[in-house]
């Protein structure tokens, strides 16, 4: 199922831009283990146009197990964004006739995504302290979007996602003593239930796009969209996978648990206390062990061969490391 | 075992060669590259740190479980008496085994991660 992305891409410049635009640059981003990005422009008649292609590169993934399509993922980007939320243009919807697969386009936003540089790069010092409020309050206009119809977006909550990641983890065939205590500790520690709302899903440092000056531009990646616990979502930020280097610095590595839970009450979200960030945190660190663990088996079972796949199995050590603390901790 | 060269100094020259040839590969294969090369470093120090790291995983889960027996078989052992519930957080020795375990784990599969819990550089 090989598709070759460099020649469908001047007739979908063609298709965009009109009559006599072509294509102007395309490249591939690295990054992503189961979506492909290309950056690619258009010359035309209409100008310059910088693009965004994104398109669904593996056959199975963990992630995209669970995962909405991509033309439920540009309808949720249209949504949010139409509440208020930052996010990316989209620009077109491919169909059969682009031959590129399942993808989209989006308008190219410019931006840092790289949650490193976001972390440590001196570019960022002056906005740093600031992003953790910015990402609480760009949760609010997104938690408030009615779901769009017909989409049949997922609802889960801390015991479906429980059940679903330890569903997996026992089909991995994999023994690790302490993802099992983790699976007994955050059973006995289910938060209350709350009324549930549409979720990112897969909020972190990495997948928002962040500007020197500005701070968050846009909130990028919107394949595990569901329905779900307001708090998921910001568990998820601060997961220390997800902190680059930076474990003292509890949201994305660049903020603190205080400033992500007042901007998102600012803002008009729902007060959420921090134990029950805590637990969607450690069952964040949880799930990504998980999941590596299933990056592993897919290149196991011969379903995916990139050298990247068993590599990822060996970061399970990194979630469980941070979950011994988390335990030792509390929430 | 043949010690001109060790399997880990193999390891370190195959890591050093894709190193150097990173440079001229394109962007996705110059990722796959560091991947790797990243990987023949983990090889590496599994095969120098993996003995000790397995010894000392033995000795804890021995201690925990009273008996004897190779890790795999006490590993299997140990996951099924917290899944069940007669080993929890508060069972005396558990919490610091694990700690133990999931340093030395890190050590071979990533050593320049910072745990939650570490504190600014």
């Amino acid at each position: 199922m090989s598709v070759d992305v460099l020649a469908a891409l001047p007739p979908l410049a063609r298709r965009l831009g009109g009559e006599g635009a072509a294509l102007a640059a395309a490249e591939r981003l690295s990054g992503g283990a189961s979506m492909e990005t290309w950056a690619f422009a258009i010359d035309g008649p209409g100008g310059h146009e910088d693009l965004i292609l994104r398109r669904r590169s593996a056959p199975f993934d963990p992630d995209t197990a669970r995962s909405v399509s991509l033309a439920t993922e540009a309808a949720l980007i249209r949504a949010t964004g139409a509440s208020g939320a930052p996010v990316p243009p989209v620009r077109h919807l491919c169909d059969e006739a682009d031959g590129l697969g399942e993808a989209y386009v989006m308008g190219r936003v410019a931006g840092e995504t790289l949650g490193r540089r976001i972390v440590s790069d001196p570019r960022f010092d002056a906005v740093r302290g600031k992003l953790a409020r910015q990402c609480g309050e760009v949760l609010v206009p997104i938690h408030a979007t009615p779901p769009p119809d017909g989409l049949n977006l997922k609802t889960s909550d801390g015991k479906g996602e429980l059940d679903r990641y330890e569903e997996v983890y026992r089909a991995s065939g994999a023994e690790r003593p302490i993802l099992e205590l983790a699976f007994q500790y955050l059973r006995r520690h289910l938060p209350a239930p709350v009324e549930p709302v549409l979720l990112h899903g897969d909020f972190r440092n990495g997948n928002i796009m962040f500007d020197p000056e500005r701070g968050v531009v846009a909130v990028l990646d919107w394949e595990l969209s569901h329905i779900g616990d307001p708090a998921e979502d910001m568990g998820w930020i601060c997961t220390n996978s997800w902190r680059f280097g930076r474990p003292d610095r509890p949201v994305g590595g660049f903020g603190d648990y205080a400033d992500l839970l007042a901007g998102y009450a600012a803002a008009g979200g729902r007060p959420i206390e921090l134990s029950r960030v805590r637990f969607w945190q450690m069952l964040g660190s949880l799930r990504w062990g998980v999941m590596c663990l299933m990056m592993y088996r897919s290149w196991a079972d011969g379903v995916e061969r990139s050298v990247e796949r068993p590599m990822i199995g060996r970061r399970v050590s990194e979630t469980e490391a941070d979950l011994i603390v988390l335990l030792e901790q509390g929430l | 075992m043949i010690t001109h060269p060790r399997t880990e100094e193999l390891a370190q020259a195959v890591g050093a060669w894709i190193d150097q040839i990173r440079p001229s590969l394109d962007p996705r294969n110059a990722f796959l590259a560091r991947v790797a090369a990243n990987a023949m470093a983990t090889i590496g120090r599994e095969l120098t740190l993996g003995p000790a790291a397995q010894a000392r995983a033995v000795a804890r889960m021995t201690a925990l479980l009273g008996r004897t027996g190779d890790q795999a078989g006490l590993n299997s052992e140990l996951c099924a008496k917290i899944r069940s519930g007669e080993l929890t957080l508060e069972s005396p020795g558990l919490l610091a085994a694990l700690q133990v375990m999931a340093r030395d784990q890190l050590a071979i599969d990533q050593p320049n991660y910072r745990p939650e819990g570490t504190p600014a550089p």
